[in-house]
């Protein structure tokens, strides 16, 4: 690990204004996929903001019915919550579906939001990476690559790494929205669609987040009901990424949602599809999964997506 | 008035390498001088000789580091020393010794729920966490109900211990030693 300066600043607009000031800043708050990096020397920070004390650890009502998640609650608390586990089961069931119980105990939900691709090549310095050193090439793209566990949709010829986060996928079909502050002290609300990016040709650009700007919540619109279901497809029983996942809402009146994880560089979504649901798995996923590039080594994802999306389906 | 602050933003440097700071360690207090990059397991067996925790991947992957921070179990490699300042830290030497064995420690010599013993003290505070994460009501993957109550199954204790690696596979007596105290515990809570 490489050395670095460190400090605790207790205000979020604060931290945010010296993340600016700093050069090679970076927040932490659990840590747990940081520090994992640090080690690795794939993050090298040269100074690091604690923001354990700044207060954003609770779950509040929001006036417009919803619930407003602090930046710090953890994996944890954010799952047992009563009002979590009985109005947003969904969000429940991937936060629990996701890590070790060590893990959601020290895991925070901006730090979820923010977690690093698991790609293998991402993971080894002794391989060319763009989202590592932009420029240097995808070795994930090389003839004979291990590509079973990368993305199949909104990927680009410079990467194919997908997001590994089970929580965003349940807050990306729940509507949810990221709040944040900027160094100035100016909010903002963005959509888990306008949060995350796509690779194209800057695949180290990985969400919109400006310099120094600091992730403050999460915010859940009023409970949308109907029956909610987190469907984890992965190599072994627990404690392992998702090759798939499903989220799904279906609504009383026939309607309902789907997103789609270990797929795409982001949780993967489409209003068009969500359309589809009456018209049962096939419909939805010619139109989620259309202009899919896959690989030879994992096409599966594809056929294994819409098996699990009817299997969640045909189930009472 | 302008150019001195910009002398003073310019020359604001940032703290230096390492940090001092107190950790309370199984009720007891230490301050430590320490580079920055000191995991808090490796504040624990390198700088206090607390060798019970150990390090197997030093990545959170195996959870032979396992140990309690305010009352919740995580992975003492993947969390820096300095930033618990004020924390109330309990390792397995905390959790009893010799003369005073914890119930689940027995457990797991009743039950010969080790071979080389190496990833037991995680084992053994995962052991205890997963039970007491149980009695708090706090779901797992395979809980069926999320509002309901959780049935102390094979499967359930299994899932909540998945973060604990064991090369020598004592999985199996494990689980007995964990159902054995999940019974003392509730035959206690009759009584």
């Amino acid at each position: 690990m490489k050395a670095f300066s460190y400090e605790r600043i207790d205000d979020a607009a604060q931290a945010a204004a010296r993340a600016f000031e700093v050069p090679g800043s970076k927040f932490i708050a659990g840590g747990t996929n940081l520090l994992d990096l640090m080690k690795h020397e794939i993050e090298v920070p040269a100074h690091l903001i604690d923001i354990n004390g700044t207060g954003l650890d609770d779950i509040v009502a929001t006036d417009e019915g919803g619930l407003r998640i602090g930046a710090l609650v953890s994996n944890t608390a954010l799952g047992a919550d009563e009002r979590i586990k009985r109005d947003y089961p969904v969000l429940s069931r991937a936060l629990f579906a996701g890590a070790s119980s060590q893990l959601r105990n020290k895991a925070s939900t901006g730090g979820n939001l923010l977690q690093r691709t698991r790609c293998p090549y991402f993971y080894d310095p002794a391989m060319p990476c763009n989202k590592r050193e932009p420029g240097a090439g995808c070795a994930a793209l090389d003839d004979g690559a291990d590509t079973r566990q990368l993305g199949v949709i909104g990927t680009s010829d410079h990467c194919i790494a997908t997001h590994p986060s089970d929580m965003a996928v349940a807050l990306r079909v729940l509507d949810a929205e990221v709040e944040t502050v900027s160094p100035e002290g100016q909010t903002r609300r963005l959509t888990l669609d306008e949060f995350y990016a796509l690779p194209g040709d800057t695949p180290e650009v990985e969400n919109a987040l400006e310099p120094g700007e600091i992730i403050t919540g999460v915010v859940l619109p009023a409970p949308v009901g109907g029956r909610q279901r987190y469907y984890k497809v992965r190599d072994r029983a627990s404690y392992a990424f998702a090759l798939v996942s499903v989220a799904l809402i279906e609504t009383d009146d026939g309607k309902g949602r789907v997103a789609l994880g270990g797929v795409a560089p982001k949780p993967w979504r489409r209003e068009d599809a969500d359309a589809e649901l009456g018209n049962g798995a096939e419909a939805v996923m010619a139109k989620l999964l259309d202009g899919a590039r896959p690989t030879e080594e994992n096409a599966y994802k594809l056929t294994l997506a819409e098996r699990t999306l009817a299997a969640l389906l045909a189930k009472e | 008035m302008n150019s001195s602050n910009n002398v003073e933003r310019q020359t604001k440097t940032v703290t230096p390498n390492s940090s001092t700071y107190s950790l309370t360690i199984n009720g007891k207090r230490h301050t430590l001088t320490l580079d920055n990059r000191t995991t808090l397991l490796d504040a624990l067996r390198e700088h206090l000789q607390l060798t019970g925790s150990k390090k197997g991947c030093d990545h959170g992957q195996c959870g032979a580091c396992t140990v309690s921070i305010n009352g919740e179990r995580v992975n003492a490699c993947l969390t820096l020393a300095v930033m618990h300042q004020g924390d109330e830290i309990t390792t397995i030497e905390g959790v009893g010794d010799v003369e005073h064995m914890d119930p689940m420690q027995q457990a797991f010599i009743d039950n010969d729920a080790f071979q080389c013993g190496y990833c037991t003290p995680g084992q053994i505070c995962s052991a205890k966490a997963t039970l007491d994460e149980i009695r708090a009501g706090i779901p797992s993957h395979v809980t069926q109900e999320l509002n309901g109550p959780i049935e102390l199954s094979d499967a359930e204790i299994r899932e909540r211990m998945s973060g604990n690696l064991c090369r020598c596979g004592a999985y199996a007596n494990i689980l007995k030693a964990i159902h054995q105290v999940a019974k003392e515990q509730a035959t206690e809570e009759r009584s």
